[in-house]
């Protein structure tokens, strides 16, 4: 059976609040587990300060032409929620007034808005030291209206990231859709064709490995290595770095996890692999997420819980990134997913 | 006690250093030490631990090296491979022992 958003199956989890249910769940009232702000009270790291904002990273709406299983956006055709051309012209004077080093832009499919291009030219234009796209790669291949969107990217020098949950067929398509295996290496060769990925350029082409089930990502550099070569010797595809992601309890992963009865075992894995030194560089710090209303949050996934940024500029039109830079950052126990292990970033590992 | 293996008590492993830390401590740095990187790959060492996992019939082994092996981005068609290699060695072990078989029955039958 195709797979639809959670909001379109009307299950309860697409609502927030029935999410927080699991997230402060039996096994940290009872004290089987500790909640995350007792975590870093122990090694005095409570409460989690920002530090200056350095990456801007703006969901552009949560319409994706894809349904992926462990989606912590409950992203989908079905969704509507895309950014408006008055919020990205905000997003444009934030840009240039603070001197955003970094721009990381997701969705959904970031390429469906349709104020995507408009948007990633006039940004280029104010001159960013990395222009991230995260592309889900079979949007170049969706329609027509998409296949030029390597060179676009070329021509404005774009970063591109993008999904490869495993260099096989059939893990990579249980996790992100069937056909999707196929219209990725097909995507990731065209990127190829122009340069993106290969040593004697700077188009960088990274890969974003999420785990496709309830375990977390191993070594990031093991891993590279064996996409690299597997990827190279089956399709001739190169590319730049793997970012190894653990997958949060957030969403569509966290329905499955309470689904497949996996939920527990895997909070457990994930409280019992934190590491404090993670928790130092974990991206909330420096990082801004922009929601597609405009509204500002720590991460994407506090986006998608809807956690409140501890600040009274709380949206793009009043950003301050003084007074953003000295906040307190929400947290819950999802947060317990990029403290695990080497830590976990949209970066991938952060250690 | 209602069973004889818990899942559960696989995360209670490191306790068995309570009741004597210095021979527990010396295990569990050999343990480390032995799965690191070295003239085989970690990830090879974890195929290998699959196998003698299932040889070694041990519940626990069986859940951890699985998870490792899913971790490393290890395939499910090796991760077969690997356990009817330890298999094969498991049954040929067995087999092997049937020339011993008839070795006596060649000595004691007239």
């Amino acid at each position: 059976m195709k797979l639809t958003s959670l909001l379109k199956r009307n299950n309860k989890l697409a609502e927030t609040a029935e999410q927080f249910k699991y997230l402060n769940g039996a096994i940290f009232q009872n004290g089987e587990l500790p909640y995350f702000n007792e975590k870093l009270k122990a090694c005095q790291k409570f409460p989690l300060k920002s530090s200056e904002i350095e990456i801007l990273q703006i969901n552009l709406g949560y319409m994706c032409n894809q349904v992926c299983a462990h989606c912590h956006v409950d992203a989908g055709p079905d969704r509507k929620e895309i950014m408006t051309k008055e919020t990205l012209i905000d997003c444009l004077k934030v840009i240039k007034s603070c001197k955003i080093k970094t721009i990381d832009l997701t969705g959904g499919a970031p390429e469906m808005n349709p104020n995507f291009r408009w948007f990633v030219e006039e940004a280029s234009k104010i001159g960013v030291a990395d222009f991230i796209v995260r592309s889900n790669l079979t949007i170049i291949r969706a329609n027509k209206s998409y296949f030029d969107l390597p060179n676009f990217f070329k021509k404005h020098n774009i970063h591109v990231v993008s999904s490869m949950p495993h260099w096989t067929k059939g893990k990579t398509d249980k996790q992100r859709g069937d056909g999707v295996f196929e219209k990725s290496i097909e995507a990731l060769i065209d990127l190829n064709n122009i340069g993106y990925g290969k040593s004697d350029t700077n188009l960088k082409l990274d890969l974003v490995y999420n785990p496709s089930g309830a375990f977390l990502p191993s070594n990031q550099k093991d891993l590279e290595k064996e996409f690299k070569k597997v990827l190279f010797e089956k399709f001739g595809i190169s590319f730049n770095n793997l970012f190894a992601i653990t997958n949060l309890p957030v969403s569509r992963f966290l329905e499955y996890l309470i689904r497949s009865d996996n939920y527990e075992d895997y909070m457990h894995t994930l409280v019992e692999s934190f590491n404090p030194n993670a928790a130092d560089q974990v991206m909330c710090k420096n990082t801004i997420s922009v929601g597609w209303d405009g509204n500002l949050y720590d991460c994407d996934f506090n986006q998608m819980l809807n956690l409140k940024i501890n600040s009274s500029h709380n949206h793009i039109a009043n950003f301050n990134p003084e007074k953003l830079s000295d906040r307190n950052i929400a947290i819950s126990q999802h947060c317990y997913g990029c403290t695990a292990g080497s830590g976990s970033s949209c970066q991938g590992s952060i250690t | 006690m209602s069973n004889y293996y818990d899942p559960k008590d696989l995360k209670k492993f490191t306790a068995i250093s309570e009741w004597n830390k210095e021979l527990g401590t010396k295990f569990f740095d050999y343990y480390s030490s032995v799965f690191e990187d070295g003239a085989l790959s970690a990830r090879e060492k974890s195929l290998i631990a699959l196998a003698v996992a299932h040889t070694e019939q041990c519940p626990y082994c069986i859940d951890a090296y699985t998870k490792d092996a899913l971790e490393r981005g290890i395939t499910k068609e090796e991760m077969m491979e690997a356990i009817h290699a330890g298999a094969a060695i498991k049954s040929g072990a067995s087999l092997v022992h049937g020339v011993q078989m008839m070795n006596k029955v060649n000595k004691l039958e007239m």
